[in-house]
């Protein structure tokens, strides 16, 4: 069976959300791969949250919020930025590819705008392949009784 | 009435914890008089078998420090949650990996090719690594097989209560201590399973003298780059200070130092990865919002996942999956 990309997004209740929706209602076409979390504010989403997503299976996280000066918490999506800029270089020492977590702005107009990134970071994880954090540990856990070196 | 026994174990630790015990001073003679101890390899005789021996849950209280790194250190864990009532993971190794645990972010096969080949002062040209059995003409010699990841003592074994510290400060053993034969000796009832000792519920910071004033940073500093403030939040001042993500109960006792918390006493109440929380604690303190300055700015953290996570790496969200 093909790979289907798992892929988890938090999206900004005032623009990312009402652009997904907008895309929806205008019937834009986007993939069902992408499984949308309301939160208040892409300054909500906690690295924590990030985290247990893809330990959970996710294959991908996707980070929506409102256009730098938006935001309707003043600096909720710098606080964001910054966040994921510092997960992704953490990202890299665990080994996961950092391209598994895109931080994006849509606005609540650009429906075009959700349905061009959603494809697009779909695509992506599709050629990374699937995280399978847990399965890729496991073996590595089952080798552990293998004869040293 | 017999007295209660008490075990100490170390695994995969410095030594530092069982001086922690000895730095109650004149308390450990409380110890000695309540208790019989029937296992403290870094103090007494006692050998595995002598504890092979004993019935199971014969033990009332055993102190257990270090993580789980090979064979030796699981084996162990495993004989002493059987024979003792309640288990202690005793410091930072025990309760959450600490040092040991930042091995996580290699290999195994890494590790010993720095050790047996890499390394400066190493001769080994026929690239001998150490085999978990060797035969000799005397028979077999067996040494304890390295495990691939390093783990917390609840990682292996069902842990009773949890003591957090590099090492556990000595006032806080002696209060636990003291604390713990209130209990045996007034039949009081045991707190809660999975209780954190000897620490407090709030964090580092709450217990830091310093004034915080929430500034924003352009750098970090490493600490010979920069002349501290005593007085100031060392965070305000640019030095990664990992107290809003540790809990308290040290009493501040490096940032009284002019040193930056490192995380010792593991996450505070409600905060499941530390290292996690540190990412956002760091995150609202830098000064940008252009995605290069922010780079610019983080580059300036020598090794973010090595720091957030120095004490934790085996909790961490992502490592846990690796049980
Ligand atoms: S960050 Fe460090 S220096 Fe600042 S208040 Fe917290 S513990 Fe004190
Ligand atoms: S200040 Fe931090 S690192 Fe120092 S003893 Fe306390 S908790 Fe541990
Ligand atoms: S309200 Fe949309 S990012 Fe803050």
């Amino acid at each position: 069976m093909a790979f289907e990309p798992r892929i988890v997004a938090f999206f900004c209740n005032w623009c990312t959300y009402t652009g997904a929706d907008l895309a929806g209602v205008s019937r834009l076409k986007s993939p069902a791969n992408i499984r949308i979390i309301r939160t208040m504010c892409s300054g909500r989403v906690d690295p924590s949250f990030i985290m247990k997503a893809f330990e959970l299976g996710a294959d991908g996280v996707l980070i929506g919020g409102c256009h730098p000066g938006d935001c309707h918490y003043a600096e909720g999506n710098y606080k964001a930025l910054r966040r994921v800029h510092l997960l992704k270089k953490m990202m890299r020492s665990f080994g996961i590819d950092e391209k598994r977590l895109r931080l994006e702005w849509i606005s609540a107009s650009e429906g075009d705008v959700y349905q061009h990134v959603a494809t697009e970071f779909t695509q992506t994880i599709r050629s990374l392949g699937p995280l399978n954090w847990k399965q890729h540990v496991d073996q590595k856990s089952s080798s552990e009784q293998a004869v040293v070196v | 009435m017999a007295k209660p026994k008490l075990a100490l174990y170390w695994a995969a630790s410095c030594g530092g914890c069982d001086v922690a015990v000895l730095d109650i001073e004149v308390k450990i003679l409380d110890v000695a008089a309540f208790f019989d101890i029937v296992f403290w390899p870094c103090a007494t005789d006692f050998k595995y078998k002598d504890v092979e021996a004993m019935p199971d849950k014969s033990i009332t209280l055993c102190l257990f420090n270090g993580s789980i790194r090979n064979s030796e250190n699981e084996k162990l864990a495993k004989l002493l949650r059987a024979k003792s009532v309640v288990l202690v993971a005793f410091g930072s190794c025990a309760q959450e990996g600490c040092i040991p645990a930042l091995a996580n972010l290699t290999t195994k096969e890494a590790i010993f090719k720095t050790v047996y080949l890499d390394t400066p002062s190493t001769h080994n040209p026929d690239k001998i690594f150490p085999q978990p059995v060797t035969k000799v003409k005397e028979g077999d010699l067996e040494i304890p097989v390295f495990w691939e990841k390093v783990k917390s003592l609840d990682q292996v074994v069902d842990v009773d209560y949890y003591i957090p510290g590099c090492p556990p400060q000595s006032t806080q053993v002696a209060a636990v201590i003291e604390a713990v034969i209130d209990i045996l000796k007034n039949g009081k009832p045991l707190p809660p399973k999975g209780t954190i000792l000897g620490a407090g519920d709030k964090t580092c910071c709450d217990e830091c003298p310093r004034t915080r004033k929430e500034k924003k940073v352009k750098q970090f500093y490493r600490l010979h780059e920069i002349l501290i403030n005593p007085d100031e939040c060392l965070l305000d001042q640019g030095i990664v200070c990992m107290g809003p993500a540790t809990r308290s109960g040290c009493g501040a006792l490096c940032v009284k130092a002019n040193v930056p918390c490192r995380g010792c006493y593991g996450a505070p109440p409600n905060v499941h990865d530390q290292g996690l929380k540190m990412l956002s604690a760091i995150s609202s303190v830098i000064d940008a919002q252009e995605p290069d300055e922010i780079d610019k700015i983080i580059n300036t953290i020598a090794d973010p996942t090595g720091t957030f996570y120095r004490f934790s790496m085996a909790h961490s969200t992502l490592k846990i999956a690796d049980l």
